[in-house]
């Protein structure tokens, strides 16, 4: 950060920005230059990594340094330059066919390792780039064009996933509340480690209303669960809905049946993610009621403030390295 | 072995110039190290050496089975050699199915030293032997010592207090001790090994001395073994000499690379025979600040290598013919982006799975081509294990100047063999260093894409330089400015223009030089690690009193300028592979010459008399 003022022009582009009119990406694009030019955030300091896919086109939009990569690795270039270069903020944007079908492996090891690195996962259900099959987060049943019988694939639940892989950041948050996530990418950049977050994102040509339940104004209010560290979880008009974790599972309750003192205090900063498991399997797909908010957000070892240590600490008890005596190492004799 | 002198009364010590030895026993039995130890000892006497490992893909077939032989030969001599031998002069076998898996190379009327412990119904059975080879005169053409090496290990080693299954694991030792006495080799390299390896292993590393000198003092005491043999310090150039693997000097070229080149060195791999040992010699040195990165798959390694090239790092990945298959889709992307990468590629027999520990040189067309679109890139090979430490520099030079990755050859036998390897004035290393590109501030936007006019190559621009903001992509290019373009002469525009950087890199290398026989009929033409078998075959031809002319290719593409035009000068180009006509294939596309093919593919190196053979046939027709 910088003291310089920036403006959300100052993170726009010269390039026509190319998705479908009415695309979530558009909203998303829009509150992630404000977020930063907010925060100050100095654009040489900032790289975004992309796979492929519509959400992968990100990079040439925003007017910091971008690397649109290859199907489903961006994970994987992004911890190279994350890990090599830590004095940089690195995002990786990806959609869900990207990080959880073909990039799912780099993605649960970028989790697991704790790289410095912004995980976005742009989850619109469905494949867009290559025109409407059903993705690894579409619900059984799901008719496309690969699956006109419908699809038979159980689907992730990517905060599931997330915290399996014992991401220490986990979020969700939704393309059309702007605020929630500024707040949302406002607190994954100033986590340390891997942030991972999951943004509903509508996509209107393959898989319109996916999330309207969570979005609509007649809806939204009794199926948005916000998940607030240290509140009791509760939602509704008025929180006369709440949640419980009895046994391990957690379950939707009245507050009037069950009292509010039953009723489960959402630690975000608990070492175990299992609390949070628990929430995040309430709904399998925005459904119904759904957790928003940061479900986790804990501090471990950074992979790359590791790696520097080990450095350092190698150069304090060997010295800095010596290529003369390297090669001298492994027993030397002199012929005269 | 050749002129024989008297020196001693009691035994007789035979002057020999150059013998080769192989240890063979099951892979349990320690030969690898039993052979590296052996190795060491002859080194620091100042002999000329080379080795060939060669031990089963199975971490542990069935013990005594064929599958679970593993061997190490080493020849040592007392002059430049280039061949770890063709056939072993000596062979020591630990079990039967050692002896059943080699004997067949042993030179005839050689020395064969078997620990005749082992020769027991089961163990025979299992090798597939239906009488004792010990008893029923199949060996009467060698010189055969029977050893009882587990009941005399077993003995030896009960003053450490060792007990149980431990006892027999220093029998290995016992061997090494045996013929530190038959070829003279200093005691001392290989006690004071054991003494830092098992430093704190008390039991263990008075065991293993005591079997080693046991071994040794077998030798001295008894009358079995009636000649000891001297291989004399070879004349070598004066200077301090280390013994080192091609996968050590890899390692310690890339290090010396990126010094060179004035940049931090960034390796991700995955594990994988045989080039798994280039990451554990890196991962060891993060005090010359060098970040290793085990990924989780190898396309995730290629990844992270490309992620650190953008970040401003000598990014490297490392990996044997699977592996590379697997990262071409990240080397397309490295060529659209035009960011300087190292791929290591330690060949092993293929395809798929194939032949994990044994060597071979197929992977030379996938390098060129294997990659999806027009996607050229240069190759460089490394020809024994000193050379990849130089090869390393040469492949990082042209990176860093280009812009471009690089595909880096080397092989099993190159990644696993050993050779002295006079230590280089690093002061001479070349400066292989350029800058990134600067900041801007007001002058109008930066154009990643534009180009040096000599090189052709883009700008380093790395994050976190002021002004230089900037988008890269496996999307086409529009020339200078870098945006996404989909306009079909820009296309056919840049992709003429990554094909010309490349082949401008001919500018920028040796010409190809010939050696031996400029003035012969006949010219070899080789590459990568068949370099020593052929010249050891061309020496031998020459001996004959013929000439045969010599040209060893580093350069795989671009070729050396010259290449066509030296070739032509020859009736007949004789271009031996350890694949099925890779570079024969290529040198008869671009320049329309007929060369003869000389193909081998059994996982094995070439040997120098196959070469000769093949060169004395040529030379009779």
């Amino acid at each position: 950060m910088t003291d310089t003022a920036y403006s959300r022009q100052d993170f726009q582009t010269d390039q026509e920005v190319r998705w479908c009119p009415g695309c979530g990406d558009y909203t998303i694009l829009a509150s992630m230059q404000s977020f930063m030019a907010g925060l100050g955030v100095d654009p040489k300091d900032v790289v975004f990594v992309s796979g492929i896919g519509c959400a992968a086109r990100f990079p040439y939009y925003m007017n910091t340094y971008g690397l649109h990569g290859i199907h489903g690795r961006a994970p994987a270039i992004a911890s190279g330059l994350a890990v090599s270069r830590p004095d940089l903020s690195v995002w990786v944007v990806g959609g869900d066919g990207d990080m959880l079908s073909i990039g799912g492996n780099h993605l649960i090891h970028a989790l697991r390792r704790n790289i410095n690195l912004k995980l976005l996962l742009f989850n619109n259900q469905i494949y867009g780039l290559t025109k409407g099959q059903y993705s690894p987060t579409s619900e059984v049943g799901k008719r496309t064009k690969s699956s006109p019988w419908g699809s038979v694939d159980y689907p992730f639940n990517p905060i599931s996933v997330a915290l399996g892989s014992e991401a220490t950041f986990v979020a969700r948050t939704v393309d059309m509340d702007r605020d929630h996530t500024q707040q949302v990418l406002k607190a994954a950049y100033e986590h340390k480690g891997a942030a991972f977050v999951e943004i509903l994102q509508n996509c209107n040509v393959f898989n319109d209303k996916a999330f309207i339940r969570l979005t609509s104004k007649e809806e939204r209010d009794i199926n948005r669960i916000n998940l607030e560290h240290g509140k009791p979880v509760v939602f509704g008009p008025d929180d006369e809905w709440g949640v419980v974790i009895e046994g391990g599972t957690a379950r939707l309750v009245d507050v009037s049946e069950v009292g509010i003192d039953a009723i489960h205090v959402h630690d975000a900063q608990a070492d175990s993610p299992a609390a949070a498991f628990a929430i995040s399997r309430l709904s399998h797909g925005p459904t119904g009621p759904t957790p928003f908010g940061i479900f986790r957000s804990v501090e471990r070892a950074v992979y790359e403030t590791e790696l520097q240590q080990q450095i350092h600490h190698a150069q304090e008890s060997r010295g800095p390295g010596d290529l003369a005596k390297l090669i001298a190492s492994g027993g030397t004799w002199t012929v005269e | 072995m050749s002129e024989a002198s008297t020196i001693d009364t009691s035994t007789e010590t035979e002057n020999v110039s150059a013998v080769a030895i192989r240890f063979a026993g099951d892979s349990g039995d320690g030969m690898q190290l039993a052979g590296a130890r052996f190795t060491d000892a002859s080194a620091i006497f100042g002999n000329d050496l080379s080795t060939f490992p060669n031990f089963p893909a199975e971490i542990r077939a069935p013990a005594g089975t064929l599958p679970g032989v593993s061997s190490f030969q080493i020849q040592i001599a007392d002059r430049d050699i280039l061949t770890p031998g063709d056939q072993p002069d000596v062979l020591v076998v630990m079990n039967p199915a050692a002896l059943k898996a080699n004997l067949g190379d042993l030179r005839p009327s050689g020395m064969l030293i078997i620990n005749s412990d082992a020769f027991e119904e089961r163990n025979l059975t299992k090798a597939g032997y239906a009488t004792n080879p010990l008893d029923d005169g199949s060996l009467d053409s060698y010189r055969v010592l029977q050893v009882p090496m587990e009941e005399l290990t077993q003995k030896a080693v009960e003053p450490s207090g060792i007990r149980g299954r431990g006892v027999l694991r220093s029998k290995n030792f016992f061997a090494v001790g045996l013929m530190a006495w038959i070829f003279n080799r200093p005691l001392e390299p290989t006690l004071e090994w054991i003494d830092k390896k098992f430093a704190r292993e008390e039991e263990v590393r008075e065991a293993n001395r005591l079997a080693f000198k046991a071994g040794f003092n077998l030798g001295e005491t008894t009358e079995m073994f009636r000649h000891t043999y001297e291989v004399r310090p070879a004349d070598m150039a004066p200077g301090v000499y280390t013994n080192l693997t091609g996968n050590q000097g890899m390692a310690w070229g890339l290090v010396a690379a990126a010094q060179s080149a004035k940049l931090p060195l960034f390796y991700a791999s995955y594990p994988i025979t045989p080039a798994s040992d280039i990451l554990h010699d890196l991962s060891r040195l993060r005090n010359f600040g060098v970040r290793t990165f085990q990924a989780e798959d190898e396309i995730a390694a290629a990844g992270a290598a490309l992620g650190a090239a953008f970040g401003g790092h000598l990014g490297v990945t490392g990996t044997s013919g699977p592996g590379l298959a697997l990262k071409s889709e990240t080397i397309s992307l490295a060529i659209m982006m035009e960011l300087p990468m190292i791929i290591v590629n330690v060949q092993r027999g293929g395809p798929s799975t194939g032949l994990p520990t044994k060597t071979e040189q197929a992977d030379l067309l996938m390098a060129l081509y294997g990659r999806h679109g027009e996607a050229p890139l240069p190759v460089v090979s490394a020809s024994t294990p000193a050379d990849a430490f130089h090869a390393a520099i040469e492949a990082t030079r042209i990176a860093v100047k280009y812009m471009t990755p690089v595909i880096l050859l080397s092989d099993g036998y190159i990644g696993t063999s050993s050779e002295p390897w006079l230590l280089p004035d690093l002061d001479t290393l070349p400066d292989i260093s350029l800058p990134f590109a600067p900041p801007q501030e007001g002058e109008g936007p930066f154009l990643p894409y534009l180009r040096d006019e000599t090189t052709l190559a883009r700008p380093w621009a790395v994050p976190g330089t002021d002004g230089l903001e900037h988008r890269l992509g496996g999307l086409e290019k529009e020339d200078g400015t870098g945006n996404v373009s989909y306009d079909p002469k820009n296309h056919e525009k840049m992709v003429l223009l990554r094909e010309q950087k490349v082949k401008r890199i001919a500018d920028d290398i040796p010409l190809i030089e010939v050696t031996q026989d400029e003035d012969a009929d006949i010219v070899v033409l080789g590459w990568g690690s068949t370099y020593g078998a052929v010249l050891a075959g061309i020496r031998r031809v020459r001996a004959k009193g013929y000439k045969v002319a010599h040209v060893h290719l580093r350069h795989m593409n671009p070729f050396p300028k010259n290449l066509g035009e030296v070739l032509a000068r020859y009736d007949r180009i004789l271009i031996p592979e350890l694949n099925r006509g890779h570079l024969w294939r290529l040198i008869r596309a671009e320049y329309l010459l007929d060369p003869i093919q000389y193909s081998k593919v059994q996982g094995q190196p070439f040997k120098a008399a196959e070469i000769e053979a093949k060169l004395m046939e040529l030379i009779g027709t």
